[in-house]
């Protein structure tokens, strides 16, 4: 801020190059102030109204059957649809970033596109092609498999809402880093896979870690697009928010704001890695509005 | 034959092309490409009357409103908001800034189920916030506002997060020049400082306005969900499966994707010409 020519100068002059004092004060506070009561007040609100019923009540409230399956429901949905993004987001990445074809543009668009879809029409898209009336319908039920009101259709809804979440963060990297060096590793004689796990993997780590902790924070938090599959069956298709839900309608708050705090623990963790990853990886991963 | 080949792919010696490409194709195809399609070949068997129906409904017309008025305007009031903050945290330097920095990004972390149910407490007429506004008269939540303020959150990190590595980036040099020139800080802010980040605005306003189109979760808690008065689009759209209406639904789904259709398309635009002001 003090660097300016003037001064660099040592200019007898003043230059208005920064704002009033009061100017500033005022920005400062107003900024704060939206943030506080956007923020920071609803996060602050979670934990207080959790912990309404005592500790003996938060506890009980998170360990009952009915939640440690939601809570076990939404850890497998976690465990699969996280590895299989990352895979995506490696091979899309791969392709796009190491080799020149027609349509590049478009596919990267595609990729995109669950960003703007509204999460209610990414479940419901399942249903109509999975659910009774759907177009697989009655031959599913004709074989006894269940999609829609099932674990398999709160998977798929969840691959669809994160798909992007891991290529979105390693194509801009990978793009910046070029082919020069698995060019190299080629020309020395490796192969595909140790060119990607020798050379390219070491390169991305970071911005691999990054994109999988927010896929991973998503895929655990997904609302609307696992609701309209789930079917609200409790002990079997509830995931973490669900029961959230479920149990805030029954006006069970302190119990659903006691469920709602775990998950908004694990937003904080998520927050904080992200700061770690960004920190460790010295730089802002800035492509990452979503 | 080698000249179209040539031309749909350049030779390179890396391996994996045809695995990788043909890997994200068909993943891409079945969990995204292949189900939306489905969709708009339902609406495509929708009869006409059925359509004309479903789109002039009373109800789906109030819901349009609601959905594209409010999430317009916390897009709007996010774009006013989001410049400030982020003019705060890149030039001013104050305590606490790195902690007011990582907690821009809560809404993206924060389950928008825990969101709804937070707000519509906070907001409530015995809420820590409803309380200080009930006085004067204004409810929040289970009313419109209610909405206004659940898609303010949920949109809230999408101007700031595009406008910061603009305003970043921007050359002080240039202000220097300004300034030597005679202008004031007033018309420097005016001519210099802010066309370079209205690419960066713009973006940030439609990412954050077809976030709010289309948001759910956060919403249905705090909206009260009054048909024709709080009720979005993506709720109707819900409310129609549950009563097996998969034809009224599938309008209205298409109808929103149309609309997404076209926000992608002008965030595509945008962001080439934001780009350009990044330098990279």
């Amino acid at each position: 801020m003090a660097d300016t020519v003037a001064e660099r100068a040592e200019l007898p002059i003043h230059l208005p190059l920064e704002e009033p004092r009061a100017v500033r004060v005022v920005l400062i506070a107003v900024a704060l102030l939206f943030l506080v009561i956007f923020l920071i007040l609803p996060l602050v609100a979670v934990f207080v109204e959790a912990f309404r019923g005592g500790i003996g009540a938060y506890f009980a409230a998170i360990t009952e059957p009915e939640a440690l399956s939601a809570i076990y429901l939404t850890l497998l949905i976690a465990l699969i649809s996280v590895p299989l993004t990352a895979a995506f987001g490696i091979a899309a990445a791969w392709s796009v970033t190491k080799f020149e074809f027609k349509g590049k543009s478009l596919l990267l668009t595609l990729i995109d596109l669950p960003f703007s879809v509204s999460p209610v029409i990414a479940g419901m898209v399942f249903v109509l092609l999975f659910g009774l009336q759907g177009i697989f319908g009655t031959w599913l039920s004709a074989h006894g498999i269940k999609i829609i009101f099932a674990v398999p259709g709160i998977i798929l809804a969840t691959l669809f809402i994160v798909l992007p979440f891991v290529a979105r963060e390693v194509i801009p990297l990978m793009q910046q880093q070029g082919t020069t060096q698995e060019e190299a590793a080629v020309l020395l004689g490796a192969n595909g896979w140790q060119t990607l796990w020798h050379v390219t993997l070491p390169n991305i780590k970071w911005a691999l870690l990054y994109g999988v902790l927010l896929c991973n924070g998503r895929a655990i938090g997904e609302f609307g697009a696992v609701s309209v599959v789930s079917g609200h069956i409790a002990g079997l298709t509830n995931t973490m928010p669900l029961h959230v839900e479920v149990l805030y309608n029954d006006y069970a708050f302190a119990a659903s704001f006691a469920v709602a705090s775990v998950l908004s623990l694990m937003a904080v963790v998520t927050l904080v890695l992200k700061n770690v990853l960004e920190w460790r990886s010295g730089e802002r991963t800035s492509g990452s509005s979503y | 034959m080698l000249a179209t080949a040539k031309t749909l792919y350049r030779p390179s010696i890396l391996p994996g092309f045809g695995l990788t490409l043909g890997f994200t194709l068909t993943y891409l195809s079945l969990i995204v490409l292949i189900p939306l399609a489905v969709l708009f070949l339902n609406a495509a068997g929708v009869g006409g009357a059925k359509v004309w129906s479903e789109l002039a409904s009373a109800r789906t017309l109030a819901a349009f409103r609601v959905t594209f008025g409010i999430a317009f305007l916390a897009a709007l009031i996010n774009a006013v908001f989001g410049l400030v903050i982020a003019w705060v945290l890149v030039r001013y330097p104050f305590p606490g800034r790195r902690l007011v920095d990582s907690l821009i990004d809560l809404p993206f972390a924060l389950p928008t189920a825990v969101a709804g149910i937070t707000l519509a407490t906070l907001y409530a007429g015995n809420g820590w916030i409803g309380q200080g506004l009930a006085p004067i008269g204004l409810k929040v939540a289970f009313t419109p506002l209610g909405i206004l303020v659940a898609l303010i959150f949920v949109s809230l990190p999408f101007v700031m997060r595009t406008v910061e590595p603009v305003l970043r980036n921007l050359d002080r040099e240039v202000e220097e020049g300004a300034a030597l020139l005679g202008a004031n800080r007033w018309q420097i802010i005016l001519h210099v400082i802010l066309p370079p980040l209205l690419p960066a605005t713009l973006t940030g306003f439609t990412l954050a306005f077809a976030r709010a189109l289309g948001e759910y979760g956060s919403v249905i808690f705090i909206a009260g969900n009054v048909p024709r008065v709080s009720e979005i689009l993506p709720l109707l759209i819900v409310i129609k499966l549950e009563q097996f209406d998969y034809a009224g639904a599938t309008v209205l789904a298409a109808m929103m994707l149309a609309v997404s259709f076209v926000l992608l398309l002008a965030i595509n635009v945008l962001q080439t010409w934001t780009r350009r002001w990044q330098g990279g």
